[in-house]
This record gives structure tokens, sequence and C-alpha cells, in this order.
């Protein structure tokens, strides 16, 4: 009794005296629950725009659904889209938001969108979530970048006015080498280049002292051998893993970042963003969704068991998405359009409520969708799974002040105790 | 026939085989080999620059460094108008030269290279429409910046070239200016160019002002209003994008919305100040071309040196580059040149010359007195900025090849650079259009340049590679370490590193060739190649 009156008065100090509003709120939110933030965010970035209707947002028997069809999940009234029934078993963990709403209809500016929160803007670049986490959250002692995109496709996650220190990482598939962090030399002959560069570094520092050192140079080049020789780096060799957990996620480059991502999440890497390209549907839509979801499935349902068998779900937040959904009306070409104007994502872990499905679709996809969410509401409301408070104000490099979620508010009812 | 045939392709193959033969040969005694008849400019304002300057200095109580050695010089200027370091080969020439006429020569071949044109071409590209792929079928980046190239390289008069763009008729793919108006084009406006953006790239890109923050309020430090804004879109209400191409129209007005529901009011076409310098004839973008690029209209030509002075120090001289605060103090250099720029035919050339004759531009990066942000801040020493990713990429395929790679080398290494060049500059991570971003290096910067495919490939013991033929071709050890150093990082070894370097090359336990490929690695991986100084 004694502690939580000490954490109470404490926290009542505190929030009264410097923290905002939203974070006291938070604050006392999180105590009432007595449960940590998470700490990670995985980001399955589906690129292209997924057709919300064979994935999250099925209306089996409608026009809309030209001939789609659903099924059934663990959680009672959900419906899926045929050929995720991997996922379907994990619906209790993973909550859906069908009414997000965008305002870009094209493949860089939506994917810039969703990435970031904001809309392109001329006059600043802003980071994407998993920038915001590594310079907000603890380093937790990692020696690997604490940002990583597998599959960097076009618009890997940027770190913006951040900084591109803040910068995803990006590799590959995780069946090959992460790149460029090995020399290939017999260690006598790479410790003599490291001695002649020092040679050459001490010339080019007298008279420029402190200024030479201010470049960082020589410290990023140390931070990069520390990588090179990290046995973190190991988390992004899958093949260590046994051969049944990797049958679970699937041979796939797809399944194999997934797997990868949370191998890195285990070593404290704040962000993994796995990119699953393919999902531009303009022809053929029923069939190359089919295809795509053959690998999603197995990759994002093993991924949120094996997180949650590993209790590492609870300190992760997954999340499902693409740039913007796809027009209700199948075009002449049995292919959908883009449509940003509500289209599906789906959340799980890192204390964000499952089974919750948040807005509805029009069945006819004429109307808006019911409890529209903003993408700065789903920002809003991954940041403060991560206990990030979403309304700081930042300042670019030009002295604008920007906050992290633009003017989002969190998605009611789905950060699990937290009202 | 066949005969013939074969007979012909024998003969490519050999003429082919035959002049990468003659590229692998190094120049054995250099003479100059370009001689350049440019008028000798005179009346440059150099002094005037140098003057407010050295006002400055006494008003702040700074002294100025020492100048920089005249390769440093020429590693600057060929840094910031071509993206590379200079060659062996231009380094020797250069060197025969007496040293009163080095500087405007190594202009003069400068301005002659195609590598100046398409490296400022892409630079004025990133201005003018950042990096962004734009609407796929209205919008050819690649044209429009090979067409800025074509410009850079006839030395339009800058006024023109930007009338062109913001006024320009026709079709993107043969009027490749027009690509300023359409790339702003979007699906969800029916395809028809966005006359908000376009006035937001007109002030930012021209004039050096954010004025696209008044788009939503007004400027929380500068006097303008959202209705300067709106007032200034307006000019491009009628321009719509047909089968013609980019085009105006007679009638119609610009409308923006109210807060009332599907309330929209007529906005009148307006410029935010000297409404005197608008002319009343011609298409509303032609009016707006001609007061933007108007003699009188200073922000224009300050706007243009301002970047271009960016370009060659890494560092605008008012931050940032394009927000140009109209209450602000102006530093005087910047409208000194700025005067001049308009006085003599909005000439690009003639104001790289002047700043490159400045002494602030040759003074040192060092001191041997004690330097820091005072100094830097009040331009009495070379600032260090960090290269961009196509300077540290052309720098690295330069260093590793002898000759000069330019436009006149063989296509096969031109084609090998270009594809190496592009991968390398995506690893690197493009920084986009934020051009003079000071911020440190990153992890992955570091590991390319450590472990890297290119820099491996273009190090290691190979017939067309630098190291190799130094290896080969330096008769002796002290040569071979001064000829790395020069064409890795544009100057000779201290004694400390030639006493280093040459006891590393007398090694006889590792191979001489992989010994020098060494000593270009740790050449590479320095701050000092890294980083513009």
């Amino acid at each position: 009794m004694t502690t939580y009156h000490h954490r109470r008065t404490f926290l009542g100090m505190v929030g009264a005296a410097w923290l905002t509003p939203v974070a006291a709120q938070l604050a006392r939110a999180a105590e009432k629950a007595k449960r940590e933030p998470a700490t990670s965010i995985i980001v399955l970035w589906m690129d292209g725009g997924p057709s919300q209707l064979e994935t999250f947002d099925p209306h089996p028997g409608t026009r809309i659904a030209a001939g789609g069809t659903a099924i059934d999940t663990a959680v009672k009234g959900v419906q899926l889209g045929k050929g995720l029934e991997r996922l379907a078993e994990q619906m209790a963990d993973v909550s859906l938001v069908r009414s997000v709403v965008s305002k870009e209809g094209d493949h860089e500016r939506g994917t810039y969108t969703m990435k970031t929160g904001f809309r392109p803007d001329p006059t600043v670049v802003h980071p994407s979530i998993g920038a915001v986490c590594c310079h907000e959250l603890a380093a937790a002692g990692t020696d690997i970048p604490r940002h990583v995109s597998i599959f960097p496709g076009q618009w890997p996650a940027r770190g913006g006015y951040l900084g591109d220190k803040y910068d995803a990482f990006r590799m590959d598939d995780p069946a090959g080498p992460v790149p460029d962090t090995q020399s290939f030399l017999p260690k006598p002959r790479d410790e003599k280049r490291l001695q002649s560069l020092e040679v050459v570094e001490g010339a080019f520092a007298r008279g420029r002292g402190g200024r030479a050192e201010n470049t960082l140079h020589k410290h990023t080049l140390s931070a990069a051998r520390t990588m090179m020789s990290s046995e973190q780096l190991k988390a992004f060799d899958v093949s260590q893993e046994p051969l049944a957990v990797r049958r679970k996620f699937g041979d796939t480059p797809f399944g194999r970042g997934c797997l990868a991502a949370r191998r890195l999440i285990e070593v404290g890497v704040r962000c993994v963003e796995v990119t699953l390209s393919g999902w531009d549907t303009h022809v053929n839509n029923h069939e190359l969704v089919a295809k795509q979801l053959a690998i999603l499935d197995p990759a994002f349902a093993a991924l949120l068991a094996d997180l949650k068998e590993r209790k590492l779900l609870d300190k992760t937040v997954v999340m499902c998405g693409g740039e913007f959904g796809r027009t209700p009306i199948v075009n002449p070409a049995g292919g959908r359009d883009h449509w940003p104007g509500g289209f599906s994502v789906a959340v799980a872990g890192g204390g964000i409520k499952g089974g919750q499905v948040v807005g509805a679709t029009d069945p006819d996809g004429k109307k808006e969708p019911t409890e529209p969410a903003k993408v700065a509401d789903l920002h809003a409301t991954m940041l403060a799974a991560v206990g990030i408070d979403h309304a700081k104000v930042n300042h670019t490099p030009i002295g604008r002040t920007v906050k992290y979620a633009d003017d989002g508010t969190p998605i009611r009812g789905l950060l699990a105790d937290r009202g | 026939m066949i005969w013939a045939k074969n007979l012909l392709f024998v003969a490519v193959i050999g003429g082919g085989v035959f002049t990468l033969g003659l590229n692998l040969i190094p120049p054995a005694k250099p003479t100059v080999l370009t001689e350049y008849h440019s008028p000798a400019p005179s009346n440059l304002p150099v002094e005037a620059v140098n003057q407010a300057f050295r006002k400055q200095w006494e008003d702040e109580g700074v002294t100025p460094v020492e100048p920089a050695p005249d390769l440093i010089v020429a590693r600057r200027l060929a840094l910031g108008l071509m993206g590379t370091v200079p060659s062996l080969e231009e380094i020797r020439q250069f060197e025969i030269l007496p040293a009163d006429q080095r500087i405007d020569w190594w202009l003069d071949h400068l301005f002659a290279d195609q590598r100046f044109a398409d490296y400022f071409g892409e630079r004025l590209a990133r201005a003018y429409v950042g990096t962004e792929d734009g609407p796929f079928i209205l919008y050819r980046r690649r044209r429009f910046v090979s067409w800025l190239s074509e410009q850079v390289a006839a030395n339009k008069p800058y006024d023109t070239l930007v009338r062109e763009l913001i006024a320009g008729d026709g079709l993107w793919t043969d009027h490749p200016g027009t690509n300023f108006i359409s790339v702003t084009s979007r699906p969800e406006m029916k395809n028809q160019p966005d006359p908000v953006r376009l006035a937001g790239r007109v002030t930012r890109a021209f004039l050096g002002m954010r004025l696209d923050c008044a788009q939503c309020h007004n400027h929380p430090f500068a006097a303008w209003k959202q209705t300067d804004f709106e007032g200034l879109s307006a000019f491009f209400g009628r321009t719509d994008i047909g089968f013609g191409g980019v085009h105006d129209g007679k009638t119609g007005e610009y409308e923006v919305e109210t807060k009332a529901k599907d309330g929209t009011r007529v906005v009148d076409p307006k410029v935010p100040y000297a409404p005197e310098l608008l002319p009343h004839t011609g298409t509303r973008r032609q009016q707006l071309a001609a007061w933007v690029t108007h003699k009188q209209n200073p922000f224009f030509a300050r706007a243009v040196v301002n970047r271009v002075w960016a370009l060659m120090h890494g560092r605008p001289l008012f931050e940032p580059v394009d927000n140009l605060d109209p209450s602000a103090d102006v530093p005087p250099a910047l409208d000194i040149l700025a005067n001049d720029f308009v006085a003599h035919g909005h000439d690009l050339r003639r104001l790289i010359r002047t700043i490159a004759k400045t002494q602030v531009f040759q003074l040192d990066s060092a001191s041997d007195r004690q330097v820091g942000e005072t100094e830097e801040k009040a331009w009495a020493v070379f600032p260090l900025t960090r290269l961009r990713p196509e300077q540290v990429s052309g720098s690295v395929l330069q260093a590793a090849s002898v000759a000069t790679v330019n436009a006149e080398s063989h296509i096969l290494l031109r084609l090998m650079r270009y594809g190496q060049q592009n991968e390398f500059v995506k690893r690197y991570g493009d920084t986009g259009e934020d051009e003079f971003e000071g911020r440190g290096g990153t992890i992955p910067q570091r590991l390319l340049l450590m472990n890297g495919e290119m820099v491996r490939e273009r190090i290691k013991e190979n017939p067309l590679n630098a190291s190799s033929r130094i290896a080969w071709l330096a008769k002796d050890d002290p040569r071979a370490v001064e000829a790395a150093y020069l064409a890795v990082l544009s100057r000779r070894p201290t004694s400390v590193e030639r006493e280093h370097f040459e006891k590393l090359l007398a090694d006889p336990s590792v191979k001489r060739t992989q010994r020098l490929e060494d000593l270009y690695w740790a050449l590479v991986n320095s701050t000092e190649f890294s980083w513009n100084h």
C-alpha cells in the first residue's frame, strides 16, 4: 500500500510540474493498468496498396465483393478474407481498423503519409514512426542499427528532420549476408589498415582539432566497426532458427523477413519494417491478392504466435497495412484501383486490445466509412502504445514546430486498459 | 558478305580494345592539353566582397586564417561544380601552369566539361522540383534534368531560364521546361496542375522564401499573410494540361474553398510586394515570370547567389538556403554579388568565378591558431561540410582512375561508372531535396566505404585501377605514396604520413599491389575524403 501511495503522489507531482496533460493522462492510465509501454514496433508494409475487401474488410455476397468470400475467425462476428485462415486463428490478439482515411492516392505520397503520419509537405520532411521510436526510446545496448528495413523498396522509412542517422538500415533477404559488414581480409591486414587510417586522421586533425572531431566521422566509423564484430549481427541470420520455426513462417523472402524481425526485436532493435510488394492490383485483383495472401498469412500468423510464445507480444506493436486501399468497384480488367477513402489496417500487440474492429465501410462502396480514422490517429495510437507523447512538439532544423502525429488522437477503445 | 561483316566485327572489337589500352597508359610527361580562350573577365566584384568580409571581421574582432593551398581550392571547385575530386591527370596539368593562372584555367576547364553541366543541372532540378518521381505520365524528370544541363552548358542567362520554367507552354516531352508545371498535377485534381504547390515552388526556388508556410496560416516571423499566398497561386489559376501540353486559358478564375460547406470565393492574382514591377500584358504566368525575374525584384538574384554560394562552400551565406527572411539583415556580400549578377546579364559563370576568387572561398580550413565556431560563423575559416552521396561516389570513381573520367572517357568506363554510382548513391542514402544538411554521416555510409563492393572493386588489383597502375608505374615508393595522395586527397602527404606509408610499401610480406590497395583504403575512409574542407 505504501508503495502505491508513493507512486501516486510522485506521479501527481511530476504531472503537475512538467508533464503535458496527455502524457500525464497516459501515465495515470499506465499506473492504473500497471503495465509498461511497449518497446518496439514491427511494420509489415504491404507495398502497392492492398485491397481491403479481400483482406481485412470482406463484404461477402455484395456487389463490391465481386465474388470474393470470407472466413470466420476466432473472434465471433469478425470475418477476414479467404486465404487468411491462420491469421484468423490469432484474431483474439489482432484488431482491425477498417475506416482509415487518407488524402493521398499516389503511391509515393501515400507511402509518405502512412509511414510518417503526415501528408508530404514541401517545407519539411517528417520522420517515419520507427525513426521517432529510435529518437525517443532508450538505446538498450544495441550495437546494430535500431531501425531496420527489410526489402526497403523505393521509399524505405526515413529519419526526416530527425536526421539521416535515424534512416532505416536497409537489407534484402535475410537468407543472404548483412550488406557491407564483412571486410573479407585476414585480421592482421585489416588491423594494419586501421592503423594507417589513424595516421591520415592525425594529419587532418592538425589545425582543425575540435572541428574535425565535431564531424563525428571517426565516431561513426568506430560504431560501424563495433557493429561488424557484434554478436547481435546474428539476429539477421534466420538459418540459426530450427527448421520447424522457419517452416511456420513460410519459405518465402517475406517469411524470412518476419522471422528476422522477431530476432531483431529480441536483441533490442526498436523498429523493423518488412515489405511485401505486389499489391498494386489494377488487373486481376482476386488472383493476385490470393497469391499475396499465401505469403502473408503464414508469416503474419507465425510472427504473432512466436512473439506471444516468447512473451514479446506485449512489448511489440505489430502493424500491417499499405499506402491506401483499393476501389470497391472492380474495373473492366478485373482489377481494383487506388482508394484512400476508407481502407484497413491490422494492429496487434504492445498493449493494443485484440479482437476489436474500428469503423465500417459501406457495403455498397458509396458512403464514407463510419468512425473514420485519420492516418495521424493511427500513428497517435501506436505512439501511445510505446509510451511516446504524440503531441510532443519538435523543432525542425529550420525552427518550425511539428508534432509527432499531426492533429491525431489515439483511436478510442484500442489501447487496453486506457479508457 | 559474311567476310565483310566478320571483318567489321573484328575491327570494332579491336578498336575498342585499342582505345581501352590507350586509357591504360598514364600521361608520361604532362603538358597543358587544353588552352581556353574565354575573354579574361574584368571588373569582377571580388575586392568589394573581400572588403565586406574584412569589415565584418574587424567589427567582430575575428582574424581570418591563412589561404589554402591552391590544389585544395581546385578540389573544392571540382567537388562543388562537378561532384568529384580532380584527377591525377588534371592535377599534373594544373601544376605546370604559373600560380597566378591556375584558378582561372581550372574554372575554364570545369565550365567546358559536361560533368559541370550535368552536376549543376541536377542541383537546379532539386531546387525546382525536388526528387519525387511525380505523376507517371505527365512528368519526365530525366528529360527535365537533361534540359537543365543543356541550359547550363549553353550558359543561358538565368532570368531567361526561369521565365521559361514559369511561363513555358507545350508538352513536357518536347518542351522539357514545362515539367516544372506538370510535376504538380495529381489524379485527384483531374490531372491538372496544382496552383498552390506551384506558388510554393516558385517562391522557394526562385525567390528563396518559404511562403508556403502561409498556405495554411500567417507566417510566424515574416510579414507574409495567407492572402499573399492565395494571390500568388491565382497566377496559375488559368493553367491547364491538355493534348498540347501545358497551356494558359484566356479566361477562368482561381477559386479557393471557404469554411462554409461547399463555399468558394474568387481570388485575384496579386503579388505579395512590389506590385509596380508586374507588367499588364501577357498571360498570367508570363506576368508572374516577368515580376519574379525583374531586375528590381531583389529576392530573385539573392536567392540564386545564396544557392550557388552554398553549392560551392557546402553552406549558404544566409541560412536556410531558401528562407531569405525579408525582415532580417542580408549579409553585405550577398547583395554585392546579387547586384553584379543582375548588372551583368544574370551570368551564372561570372557569379561562380567571382565567388571562386574571393578571399573567403580560398581560405584554409585549418589553422595553427585555435579556431572554432566563431570563426566558422564569420567565414574567417573555410567550413567543414559533409559531401553529398554523388560527390563521394564520384570521388571514389575518379580517385580510382589515373586518367580523368569524363564525357570523353571510353564508353565502357562511363557505363560502368554510371551503374556503380547509382547503386552506391542508393545505399549511401540520398539526402534528397535537402542539399545542405550539415549533420554527421551514418553507420551504413561508413560500412559502405569500408567494405562496400564499389570501393572494393575500385581499389583492388586491376589494370584499370589507379592503385595497380601506381604500383606498377611509380618509379619508387615515395612517388607511389605521393601519387596516391594526390589522386585521392588532392594533396601531398605530410612527413609523418610519408614515413608511415613508405614503410608500409616496403613490407615484403604482402604483394605490392595489395599494399597500394591498403593505402587507398585508408585514404578513402578518412574524414578528409568524405568532407569538404
